[in-house]
């Protein structure tokens, strides 16, 4: 194994938006900084380069941000979507953090822009990446550069070798290459395991091949379960991914935002068999999205179809793939591998329980069907207007909850007490505080904060 | 007739990329082409006309996308919409066999240039008049006026018709006063240039933005503008006025055309410099050629131009007087053929935008 001609200060461990943020701020205080990313460079940003905003408190208006969005509203939001599963104390220091990041991050040049059109309902709690979130990524990868941070591409940690209390050095494969680097401290932000789909299989069952990667296929979470198996402390449920429901003919990774599918609450979606198997008017559909990949993983063979008729087709953002189409249910059934008989009675069935009602596509409306099994609660109209159009539906992973269990330092634990040259940020801890369910651009606010006390940290470490 | 057609695979492509950009819309803030893509889920041919038309290969959107190459879904947005935009320019204007030979290749330009030079330097010998004060010592007024006038006037009527085209492909409306505003608003700004933050674009620095090519642009355009305001005040003060030239430094003329030479030759090498640092890969590579002779030309009018006031009452002026003329012979009638249309035809554009309903979820 050779090593890297250089000691550095601080070697950083992942490429996106956390490992960014704490290479930055370390090396504005001075420090010789490396990021390891293991992307080639066109898909370099892990994740990060998927993402479109960032959640804000703000106790008024802040650049692209309308009125306020304070503290206790913010973790009100945080408490509802994790049913508690979240560390108080993190989570309020996330979200306090959260207000000076945005003009931290402009001073790095990201670029902000107002909500996207059909996404006006997140105009005050989200600020939008002009761009997205490659945009992002680019920006700071040249704020990094000008400051002299070295970047690796391709360089994928194996292990990370630790020595008591403190960490000596990382094994690595650079362009192929075994290297060890040096450094005097290190900060991991490399995220989680979701495409790995060994893991995902053994933690969730053999079903979890059938999910499609929403990110990067570079999250393997080899430094993360280097570090575990090192008895690192951990958080977060191991079995448990986030995904949502998504284009069934989606690339198998990085299919990224375009692969979504917001036709849900207008369409009734069965599965494989052609029964319906959830309520899909319960909630508008950002509360809803984020159930769906769930429900989906939990049908057989890990599928679904919704299916709309003419009436619905102009009520919901565009996807990437066309529907399929067809004049009649029947043949809408046999163009999407489903039993014919079997989709008619259930569309019959449905029809015949929707009643009449003022129909309102942006709001609850409680147009409600009669006397089924499984209710749909609202907008519920009948799919009798050809043509048919059906997608189908796969559950498509977002991210993994089990992560290192940080302190409000950023440093990693294990039982024996803090290692003491060694942080993480972003995916990799986000567990500590989403222990469950998603919170739209909340990750982001998580790999800033944690991403920027790691780097701080960390300088300050080798000061 | 099959000339009339595009290559089929233009359009197709520019629909697939622009259906996966419309899923994502993160681009939304950089220019007029996103908002104006949301209004709708299917793209029909003159729809991706006009928006290709409306970009500026600012290239944000590329350097931002997450879909480029490698990824599967190989979005190059500039690049697709350069085609198409190129691609319409070659339609619209007729004859298409002159747009298409000029368009591409610089060195058709050159051709034309050589045989614009040889035809004034004879026509410098043989007509040269008896008497006669300035230029006019060469040439007599009436024979440049007869030259001019028409090589001016009837490439604007071919850009009129293709204009007329243009307007039918898009689906255009009814132009009121303040459309024309606005479109006239944002290219004197060159508000698409400006990325929306208003630090510009990424043209020749990948993926850092840079507001140096809307500047070259800006110098190139007002420099022609006052150039062109020049000449037009000379006309009026000629037949208006009965004042002849040669003007005197400080007359409107002059004052107009000395900073307008000097802006468009700064504009036209400043352009030409971030072109070759430029990716062609994200243009339409085809007219590269063609764009930059065309670049090079403009830049060859202003410095000739110039030039031509130096050497006032030496030996040099017969000589500069038949170049400069014939290279201002030769933008005159490459007017609809070259890159010099995309003005006309990005002015209709965004007429054509600021036309059409507000798109959805757009800012006030």
């Amino acid at each position: 194994m050779k090593d890297w001609p250089e000691v550095f200060d601080i070697a950083v461990v992942g490429g996106g938006n956390a490992a960014l943020c704490a290479a930055i701020t370390a090396a504005e205080t001075g420090a010789r900084v490396l990021i390891l990313e293991g992307a080639p460079k066109p898909y370099r940003g892990g994740n990060s380069r998927h993402t479109r905003n960032f959640r804000c408190m703000h106790r008024g208006p802040l650049s692209v941000l309308t009125g306020s969005y304070e503290e206790e509203e913010y973790f009100h939001d945080l408490m509802l979507v994790t049913k508690g599963k979240t560390d108080e104390g993190l989570a309020r220091m996330a979200i306090r953090s959260s207000e000076e990041c945005l003009p931290w991050m402009q001073a790095h040049g990201v670029c902000f822009q107002p909500s996207l059109s059909g996404t006006l309902s997140l105009s005050r709690t989200n600020a939008f990446f002009l761009g997205g979130g490659k945009a992002l990524v680019n920006a700071y990868y040249n704020a990094a550069t000008d400051l002299g941070v070295k970047i690796a591409y391709e360089a994928q940690v194996q292990h990370v070798h630790r020595d008591g209390d403190h960490i000596t050095h990382l094994e690595a494969e650079i362009a192929g290459r075994p290297v060890t680097v040096q450094a005097r401290a290190f900060v991991l932000a490399s995220g989680g395991f979701q495409a790995d789909l060994d893991w995902l299989a053994r933690a969730w069952g053999p079903s979890a091949r059938n999910f499609l990667i929403r990110g990067t296929p570079y999250n393997r979470g080899v430094v993360l379960k280097d570090l575990l198996d090192q008895g690192a402390d951990s958080v977060g449920d191991p079995t448990q991914c986030h995904a949502v429901a998504i284009d069934g003919r989606a690339p198998k990774y990085d299919g990224g935002i375009v692969t979504r599918l917001d036709c849900v609450p207008f369409s009734i979606v069965v599965n494989r068999d052609g029964q319906r198997f959830y309520n899909e008017g319960e909630d508008v559909w950002p509360k809803r999205y984020a159930i769906w990949g769930r429900l989906v993983a939990a049908q057989p063979d890990q599928v679904g179809y919704a299916l709309i008729d003419s009436k619905s087709m102009d009520l919901f953002m565009p996807s990437v793939f066309p529907p399929v189409t067809a004049a009649t249910i029947e043949d809408l059934a046999v163009k999407m591998g489903l039993d014919p008989a079997a989709l008619r009675a259930t569309v019959d069935g449905f029809n015949a329980a929707c009643r009449p009602g003022p129909f309102h596509p942006t709001e609850l409306d409680g147009l409600a069907t009669e006397g089924l099994e499984i209710a749909k609660t609202n907008w519920a109209r009948p799919l009798d207007q050809p043509p048919f159009y059906g997608y189908q539906l796969r559950p498509g992973v977002t991210f993994t909850y089990l992560g290192l269990k940080v302190d409000s330092q950023a440093q990693v634990h294990t039982q024996d007490g803090p290692i003491r040259n060694l942080w993480a940020a972003g995916e990799i801890m986000a567990g500590s505080i989403l222990g469950q369910g998603y919170l739209a651009g909340f990750g982001m606010t998580i790999g800033t904060v944690f991403g920027r006390i790691a780097g701080k940290e960390a300088a300050a470490h080798v000061a | 007739m099959s000339l009339d057609l595009a290559p089929p695979d233009l359009f197709t492509e520019a629909r697939r990329q622009i259906e996966i950009c419309n899923a994502c819309r993160y681009c939304e803030g950089f220019c007029a082409v996103f908002p104006a893509m949301t209004r709708q889920k299917s793209f029909a041919d003159g729809d991706l006309t006009q928006l290709a038309n409306l970009c500026h290969n600012c290239r944000g959107c590329y350097y931002s996308c997450q879909y480029t190459e490698p990824h599967e879904f190989a979005l190059n947005i500039p690049a697709a919409l350069a085609e198409v935009r190129v691609d319409s320019w070659e339609r619209l204007i007729r004859p298409q066999r002159l747009a298409r030979l000029f368009q591409n290749h610089g060195v058709a330009m050159a051709g034309l240039a050589v045989v614009a030079l040889a035809g004034f330097f004879w026509a410098l010998s043989a007509l040269k008049p008896e008497s006669g004060a300035g230029f006019y010592a060469y040439l007599a007024h009436n024979t440049l006026v007869a030259i001019f006038v028409p090589a001016f006037l009837a490439p604007l009527v071919l850009i009129a018709l293709a204009l007329r085209d243009y307007w039918h492909e898009v689906g255009g409306g009814r132009i009121r006063l303040a459309h024309l505003r606005q479109a006239l608003g944002s290219a004197a700004r060159m508000k698409n240039l400006s990325g929306g933050h208003g630090q510009g674009c990424n043209f020749e620095r990948e993926d850092r933005y840079s507001d140096r090519r809307r500047q070259f642009h800006q110098l190139m355009m007002y420099g022609f503008l006052l150039c062109f305001a020049a000449t037009s005040s000379g006309t009026v003060m000629h037949y208006a006025f009965g004042w002849e030239a040669p003007y005197p430094l400080f007359s409107l003329p002059k004052l107009l055309g000395v900073p307008g030479g000097l802006m468009m030759v700064a504009g036209c090498f400043g352009l030409a410099a971030l072109k070759l640092r430029a990716d062609p890969a994200l243009g339409a590579q085809r007219v590269w050629g063609g764009e930059m002779a065309f670049i090079l030309l403009l830049g060859v009018v202003a410095l000739t131009g110039l030039a031509l006031y130096a050497v006032t009452g030496t030996a040099l002026v017969a000589p500069l007087l038949a170049i400069h003329l014939a290279t201002v012979m030769v933008l005159f009638l490459l007017m609809p053929f070259s890159k010099m249309v995309h003005g006309f035809f990005r002015l209709a554009a965004l007429l054509a935008e600021a036309g059409k309903p507000a798109p959805a979820g757009s800012q006030p």
